[in-house]
């Protein structure tokens, strides 16, 4: 290994630790004792899923997956608010 | 092959320290959620990804497309900026939601509501 190799082990390094670590948030999801710890697993799968579009952007070299991750943080925000709102209340709008 | 085989090696260095920094930050954020016990310990864990482990993603994307542009390349700060604002709105949404039900169905250990 020389030192030119050096940022391809980290990003290497840094999609699989991404990617094992939106497998701890959809184990998260699937077992949930109960409905808030699937939307808080779903919370970290959006944010990690995110951070995977820029490692993965970076690797590849290609500014368009910046657009995709923007859409996925904007979405998350709003349906992990609406299925608390709708665990709270039981409706989303009122 | 990657485009960061481009950057100089301070930078190079400076970007891959970033990237590990950020995602073990985050693997151990989504680790905590798998691992802790009570819902009330696991809604703190994944905020180490929201809070460090983004800001060292995100600024490693804008260090090495600054470098490969040539110019101030900052809407990676948009992301930022989002997620600094509506991770807190989320988890207190969540942590009040949980509450909530939990005295609904009668679980023990939780403090009563204040209003009578």
């Amino acid at each position: 290994m020389t030192l030119d190799s050096l940022p391809w082990f980290a990003v290497t390094y840094a999609q699989i630790a991404l990617a094992l670590a939106a497998a701890f948030a959809t184990f998260r999801i699937l077992v949930g004792p109960r409905a808030e710890d699937r939307v808080l697993g779903l919370d970290t799968l959006y944010v990690t899923v995110m951070l995977l579009f820029f490692v993965t952007g970076l690797r590849l070299g290609t500014p368009f997956l910046f657009e995709a991750a923007l859409a996925i943080a904007v979405v998350g925000f709003v349906s992990n608010v609406a299925l608390a709102k709708f665990l709270m209340r039981g409706e989303v709008i009122e | 092959m990657t485009v960061l085989q481009g950057l100089p090696l301070w930078l190079a260095l400076l970007v891959a320290l970033l990237l590990v920094v950020g995602s073990t930050l985050t693997l151990l954020g989504a680790f905590g959620l798998v691992r802790l016990r009570s819902f009330y310990d696991r809604i703190h864990a994944p905020t180490l990804g929201t809070s460090w482990g983004a800001a060292a993603i995100l600024l490693a994307s804008i260090f090495t497309w600054s470098w490969l542009e040539g110019r101030a390349v900052v809407h990676e700060l948009v992301v930022g900026i989002l997620l600094m604002c509506t991770t807190p709105v989320t988890l207190m949404l969540l942590g009040r939601t949980a509450l909530h039900r939990n005295r609904r169905a009668g679980v023990e250990g939780v403090p009563p509501s204040l209003k009578r």
